[in-house]
């Protein structure tokens, strides 16, 4: 069926800000989604609040609109767009459930939106639980039994029909508190009456328990004529009971024969047909029982999943693209395969290569939750990697995820005990999930486990613990190795059967760094070694066919098998070095950075060729580089890449921290870093040097200094005077800053969190209380630097800059202010000699300017200046690395825009438990929104409602502030009193209040007796929390007050700056209702201009 | 143990060192490549396989070692079997035995750690062509001579080694988790008269077996050289014609029994059964440059439009051209628009190229055999 010619105006909603469960991957989709329609002609509207996406670019969609995702924000969209079609699967679940809201609200039917892709009873049918496990029942498959309750009795009712053991899962939690497991009647009531606390609605789901079982996904399309293919099977390494996306899985599946992987391919048919999802990409889950086979059907998800992305990776098949094609009428077998370009998408991808998924975590930004995993996904990354066989993924995986490991390395202390200890130890680690189970298998094999044993304690399928056991048992034979290889370091050759030995090391995935470990070497001395012997990796080519056709497309893999399929090109080409995993400090921003690096090179006549390691990302597809390389972001791995292409030039200042920390090791070996040089970085780095740039240009920083012990600490502390910033060097995202304002707190740090070393130093500045934070984004060619944007923080300084929200242009410091902070950043910017984008940070206290930080790389803030500026500073600095002038690009001066332009920070608190919500020096900000509008206020108030709080326009607001902020708070407080609040508080602060004209009510706290004010936000009697951290005194009390509104999805405000700012933009609210406008219209680009550049290139189409 | 050496020598000089499994001993034959992710057991017992070595694209294999019930023939029937890992330690709640001891019990050379992505690569360029696997004789340039020596497939009989010497009654239907193969007699009850079918063994694939009783067929399996006549005294309601090996162009007695039966009884074929009819009916068959060996290779059903993802494991192909109005091409490849399905309604035959009773593979393709019953009810397409 040809394309359908009654639809020209089609919606895309995006998934928003990228919180866990939720990452880049819909940027991926989205942005695929987007060209595709775009190049079949449609006009695109799009909405999403990130701006720190691809998609959100004014070239990929015709109409951008970075408003809140909201039911009503989208109607007004909807209302002034006036679409054909809502295309509601590429925008993960938050696009699903906008599109069931807006046809619920009758919005759809009412502007005559038609939804493409899946329809509403379709999304229904796999949506409700019920309805799915009836339909399921339909075509005779088989759901794990299930219940809802609302009482214990109606608990111990359904309990006989499902048995023991069972899951009992709180509703509408919004995700937070996870489930509970019961192997008893006892367990069960202890369960039940928690989790009918936990829930906001007192409704709890009782399921059969298939924890333990074996855990298959498969990739399912459809087309208009009802041709369904399977795109990827997934296995999960971890069984049930563990949430996929914290699973470490692997495609394609390993462990079914024909007969049964076809049982389960038939069933997914019957399921998408059942469910009627139309077209495109479904993501249907399994459990197989690993002793009978017994199969049940987990959950679909009816629209592109995080899984599909990673299948899309997985296998050169763009499922995002290609469902975007088929909702717009063509079927699969008129789509050509960009891959092969001579076969149809109608067909099913083979593979001949392992590809393993692990997912990244840090659960050590939050060290008051435990490092469990369970059916609440907690991930806030991952990392693929392809190899020929399981263990070479997996160990090229591992080393992928940047966290220190580079193989199977020892996770217990030398000195952990006797064996027996030890063996507890693992055994421990082995039964209840953890991030680090992977490394602990290999201690387990270690220390003489039985597979089976292992596979008994974790749910694991002995076919990757056998694969595990190899790798460990290879590494015993390397180990004893050692001496002969040692005695090599300097030979001229290598004798064969120590080079074969070390082929073989390499093809199962051995790094450098862990086979140095092994034989006691440096990495050095084994890369060397190697390299004598003649032993490099080669490149193979995914091409979705397993060889049987000619692939066209460069997406590359490294492998130590004998063929090398990489063919350079003899063109001028440079290397970006991407950002690898997801995690807090580093995400989706870099990778924003990375594609814009790509589009700018391909638009200056250069080869362009990416590394990066994450599935989830726009620079890994394929389609976005001249050359992809799927390959760690390990020295070793970009080292092999840059050997075989020999680039012009590698660009490091685009990816975060990641590639910039191989900046110095691969300018040692010989490899040409373009852009700002890596010596420059350094200064900027390391304090001391840094220390003597400012004093060069006469620029002022905080008291600092260096301690490389605990006395170190205190005398320096004692002499800059408390407060004080603590912190580690050379960090990211502000891993272990911590604020202490006494001796005290000092003496906690440095005995709890970080130890001061030679090597290890700690740094110490003077804590600016009440500061004011700044941020400066600026560009320069080595002659010329431009401001891209100056943006103050809401919050006061002392909080990270990512987890502050921020105002372009600012808000409240003097035009003398930001013309003397433009002053400094040039003065760096031309010192440094930055070719490329560098980031400022600024802290002013009473007029007077202190430099905090200088990053003379791409920094987080990147993407949302250049969307609030209309101009891709990303892209304009890769230019400026490849030798264009500013002032060739047009780029000569600030342009402050006349729209306003906040951007929020959005937190992953609710999937930790017992995490505190208050915000400090440490980032833990998992993405972010934008408001754009012509005033602060509702800017402001637009990213709040981006951010996903509800801000309300009435009812009580609720108080509770510590001492100093007392003063500070009285104006929000009659701001809100004046808008019609009611207003309610401690009975100090309602003393304080009541005392200054703002009658305010007093309110219990939690340890002076009931109904206190928790019981009052369960009860919905709250609209507002606004708690500022009381220090030490009745922490615990706050704590619970915040935490209570955090689950019962209460907005609430911790700081003094977000009080005032929250109190603005309500009293906009209640004024005037928000209103939509697009990225085009605020930068005043036309339709057709828009549309004429993207077809102009560089868009990597 | 230590690893024994063995050697993949190609006919056009290029060789492959790996480790062996499975026999220790030599075997020659024509080297291909299958893309199939799972069914290496159905593969490995696939009689249509008789004269080739296979290589698997898919590098991890062996993993769910070898159980009762995944076989297509009696015996495993590749001449050789290489592979970038092969998996000592299997693992599936079906399994009974490893891929290395079932293959030493049908004295099956392997050999693993083999670049097999290289190896299809050159297949795919070169085309298919004659090797030598050994772990006994490690000269290569002796092995590559042994492989120039070793007679091609084309116009060989391969048949008369695979199919079985004496009729049978086939008493099996369809598989089920759990219950495994149900029997003919639970089929009984859901259908009125059973047809009965005459399958002519050319080196069937027991699945087609399977298939036709669980669609309610009869089925009798007779050897590949029973004539027409003795065929006709049984007084079937159809004819079935089986997969089998090599070149249909070597087996013209069973082209020559086909032409006879043509229009006196409904005729399906799959595979070489359907290269027969394609001779038989006049036309011409071709050999294709590496074959299809896999499962997504997408056929489209000419006359619904729709595509199925097929099973497919042939080196020779039907030419269209040839056919001239004398049947209709009812099915496409579409990765290579070669014939997949042929059908003279006035002869009440049809075929495909294909295999619809997969194992391995999908099961988009199991209409044909109730189109074959309709057929035998005589509902067929006019």
């Amino acid at each position: 069926m040809p394309k359908r010619t009654d639809l020209r105006k089609i919606l895309l909603i995006g998934s928003g800000p990228i919180i866990i469960g939720q990452a880049c991957e819909f940027d991926y989709s989205g942005t695929q989604a987007c060209k595709a329609l775009k190049e079949e002609g449609f006009t695109v509207v799009l909405v999403n609040s990130n701006p720190a996406t691809i998609m959100t670019d004014t070239d990929f969609a015709d109409r951008t609109y970075i408003e809140p995702i909201t039911p009503g924000m989208v109607a007004k969209i909807i209302a002034r767009e006036r679409p054909d079609a809502l295309l509601p699967t590429i925008g993960g679940q938050t696009g699903l459930n906008i599109a069931v809201s807006l046809h619920e609200m009758g919005v759809l039917e009412t502007y005559g939106v038609e939804l493409i892709g899946a329809n509403f009873d379709a999304i229904q049918k796999a949506e409700d639980r019920d309805r799915f496990r009836k339909a399921m029942e339909t075509i005779h498959l088989v759901v794990p039994r299930s219940g809802y309750i609302r009482s214990l009795e109606e608990a111990l009712e359904v309990i006989p029909q499902i048995g023991y053991p069972a899951i009992i899962r709180p509703s509408f939690t919004l995700g937070g508190t996870g489930a509970g497991v019961a192997y008893n009647r006892e367990e069960y009531e202890d369960a039940v009456r928690w989790a009918l606390d936990a829930s906001p609605k007192r409704t709890v789901l009782i399921e059969q328990s298939v924890i333990g079982w074996k855990e298959f996904e498969l990739e399912v399309m459809r087309d208009l004529k009802d041709n369904v293919v399977i795109v990827c099977s997934i296995e999960n390494l971890d069984p049930m009971g563990i949430h996929t996306g914290d699973s470490i899985t692997v495609a394609p599946a390993q462990t079914l024969t024909d007969k049964e992987y076809q049982l389960m391919r038939n069933a997914a048919i019957r399921i998408i047909r059942e469910i009627g999802v139309d077209t495109g990409g479904s993501n249907i889950q399994f459990a197989i029982h690993p002793e009978t086979g017994e199969m049940v059907v987990i959950e679909m998800n009816p629209r592109v999943s995080r899984s599909s992305a990673l299948a899309s990776k997985a296998t050169g098949f763009p499922i995002a693209k290609i469902a975007a094609k088929l909702a717009v009428g063509y079927t699969l077998d008129e789509i050509p395969n960009d891959i092969t370009r001579e076969t149809p998408a109608s067909f099913e991808p083979t593979i001949d290569y392992v590809v393993t998924k692990i997912p990244r975590f840090t659960f050590e930004k939050f060290p008051q939750t435990e490092d469990v995993l369970g059916t609440q996904m907690k991930s806030v990354g991952e990392v693929m990697a392809i190899g020929r066989t399981f263990k070479e993924s997996l160990q090229k995986a591992l080393r992928s995820l940047e966290t220190g490991v580079y193989g199977f390395e020892p996770v217990l202390p030398p000195d952990s005990g006797e064996p027996d200890i030890r063996r507890k130890a693992i055994a421990e680690r082995l039964r209840r999930p953890n991030s680090q189970r992977l490394l602990h298998i290999g201690e387990a094999i270690r220390e003489a486990f039985r597979i089976e044993e292992i596979s008994q304690m974790t749910g694991i399928d002995i076919w990757f613990l056998e694969n595990i056991r190899q790798i460990i048992a290879e590494e015993e034979t390397l180990r004893a190795w050692g001496g002969r290889f040692r005695a090599l370091e300097e030979a001229a050759g290598i004798p064969r059967e120590e080079a074969e030995t070390v082929l073989r090391a390499k093809s199962m995935g051995f790094s450098d760094r862990r086979l140095g470990r092994l034989f006691g070497m440096s990495e050095d001395s084994v890369r060397r070694l190697r390299l004598r012997a003649g032993i490099r990796p080669g490149f193979k080519r995914v091409d979705t066919c397993g060889a049987e056709f000619e692939a066209y497309t460069p997406y590359f893999y490294s492998s130590y098998d004998e063929e090398n399929e990489a063919a350079p090109s003899a063109r001028k080409k440079v290397v970006i070095l991407g950002g690898g995993p997801n995690r807090i400090g580093q995400g989706i921003e870099f990778d924003y950075c990375c594609v814009h690096g790509v589009f700018a090179l391909r638009e200056e006549g250069f080869e362009a060729i990416m590394v990066n390691c994450n599935p989830e990302t726009v620079s890994t597809d394929y389609d976005t580089s001249d050359r992809l390389y799927f390959e760690p972001l390990t020295k070793e791995d970009v080292l092999a890449i840059i050997e075989e292409e020999k680039p012009e030039g590698v660009i490091v200042q685009f990816g975060g921290q990641t590639p910039l920390k191989l900046a110095v090791a691969l300018q040692q070996e010989g490899v040409p870093i373009i852009g700002t040089p890596p010596d420059s970085i350094d200064r900027a780095e390391d304090r001391e040097r840094f220390k003597g740039l400012l004093d060069l240009l006469g620029l002022r920083q905080p008291p600092n200094g260096i301690a490389r012990s605990a006395e170190d600490a205190e005398i320096i502390a004692g002499r800059i005077g408390y407060p004080v910033l603590l912190r580690p060097s050379y960090v990211l995202g502000g891993r272990a800053m911590e604020i202490v304002h006494d001796e005290e707190g000092l003496r906690q740090y440095l005995t709890h969190a970080v130890q001061a070393s030679e090597e290890k130093p700690v740094l110490i500045d003077k804590f600016l209380e009440d500061a004011i934070e700044i941020d400066v984004d600026a560009i320069a060619d080595g002659e010329t630097v431009v401001i891209g944007g100056v943006m103050e923080h809401i919050e006061e300084a002392g909080v990270h800059s990512g987890d502050s929200a921020c105002s372009l242009p600012p808000h409240s410091i003097s035009p003398e202010i930001t013309q003397e902070i433009i002053r400094q950043t040039r003065a760096l910017a031309m010192e440094l000699g930055v070719v490329g984008l560098m980031n400022v940070q600024f802290a002013v206290k009473k007029g007077e300017i202190f430099l905090l930080e200088v990053n003379p790389r791409a920094s987080r803030t990147i993407p949302f200046v250049s969307k609030a500026i209309g101009i891709p500073l990303a892209k304009m600095a890769a230019k400026v690395m490849v030798g264009r002038k500013l002032g060739d690009l047009g780029l000569t001066e600030y342009v402050v825009p006349d729209h306003v332009s906040v951007k929020e920070a959005v937190f992953p608190f609710i999937k930790f438990p017992h995490v505190d919500t208050i915000l400090g020096p440490e980032m833990k900000s998992t993405g972010e929104v934008m408001g754009i509008d012509y005033k602060f206020g509702r800017a402001f108030a637009k990213s709040q409602i981006a951010a996903g709080m509800m801000l309300p326009t009435g009812g009580n607001v609720f108080l509770s502030v510590r001492d100093a902020d007392k003063a500070g708070m009285l104006g929000p407080a009659r701001m809100l009193y004046e808008c019609g609040f009611r207003v309610a508080a401690t009975s100090g602060t309602a003393e304080f209040l009541t005392r200054n004209g703002i009658p305010a009510e007093p309110i219990l706290k939690i340890n002076e007796g009931r109904p206190h004010v928790a019981d009052l936000i369960k009860n919905g009697e709250i609209a507002l929390v606004i708690n500022t951290p009381l220090g030490a005194q009745s922490k615990a009390d706050s704590y619970y007050i915040r935490r209570t509104a955090l689950v019962y999805n209460i907005p609430y405000v911790t700081t003094l700056a977000a009080a005032k700012a929250v109190a603005h933009a309500i009293f906009h609210l209640t004024e005037e209702d928000l209103d939509v406008r697009s990225l085009q219209e605020y930068h005043g680009i036309r339709e057709r201009q828009a549309s004429d550049r993207a077809r102009g290139g560089g868009t990597g189409r | 143990m230590p690893e024994q050496n063995a050697i993949l020598a190609l006919a056009d000089g290029t060789v492959y060192r790996g480790a062996a499994f499975g026999h220790i001993g030599e075997s020659g034959g024509e080297v291909v490549f299958n893309t199939a992710m799972t069914g290496y057991q159905e593969v490995l017992t696939d009689p249509s396989y008789r004269g080739q070595m296979v290589t698997m694209t898919y590098p991890e294999i062996g993993n769910t070692g070898i159980n009762m019930d995944d076989v297509e023939s009696s015996r495993p029937w590749v001449e050789g079997f290489i592979v970038r890992e092969a998996w000592r330690l299997p693992s599936n709640w079906r399994h009974v035995e490893t891929l290395d001891g079932y293959l030493r019990r049908y004295h099956i050379c392997g050999i693993s750690g083999v670049d097999t992505r290289a190896l299809t690569r050159r297949l795919r360029d070169g085309g298919s062509q004659m090797g030598v696997l050994s772990s006994l004789d490690l000269d290569e340039k002796r092995l590559v001579k042994k492989a120039l020596d070793l007679p091609p497939i084309v116009g060989r009989d391969l048949v008369r080694e695979v199919t079985s010497n004496r009729e049978a009654r086939w008493e099996t239907g369809d598989w089920d988790l759990g219950k495994g193969y149900l029997p003919a007699s639970s089929y009984r009850s859901r259908f009125g008269r059973l047809p009965r079918v005459v399958a002519i063994d050319y080196g069937i694939k027991l699945n087609i077996l399977r298939m036709l009783v669980s669609h309610g067929m009869e089925v009798t399996q007779v050897p590949s050289e029973t004539t027409a006549a003795a065929i006709l005294a049984r007084q079937p309601d159809g004819v079935f014609l089986s997969n089998g090996p090599g070149d249909p162009e070597g087996v013209p007695y069973a082209v020559h029994t086909v032409r006879e039966l043509l229009g006196k009884v409904p005729i399906f074929g799959i595979c070489l059964g359907h290269q027969i009819m394609g001779l038989a009916l006049g036309g011409k068959t071709f050999k294709l440059s590496f074959g299809h060996h896999g499962c997504n290779q997408p056929v489209m059903d000419l006359s619904t439009g729709k595509v199925e993802i097929t099973s497919q494991n042939h080196n020779f192909s039907v030419d269209a051209a040839s056919l001239g109005d004398r049947a209709r091409i009812t099915h496409l490849n579409l990765n290579d628009r070669t014939v997949e399905g042929i059908s003279v309604p006035s002869l009440r035959c049809f075929s495909v190229q294909y295999h619809p009773e997969a194992s391995p593979g999908p099961h988009d393709s199991r209409y044909l055999f109730s189109r074959f019953y309709r057929y035998l009810l005589g509902e067929g397409e006019r």
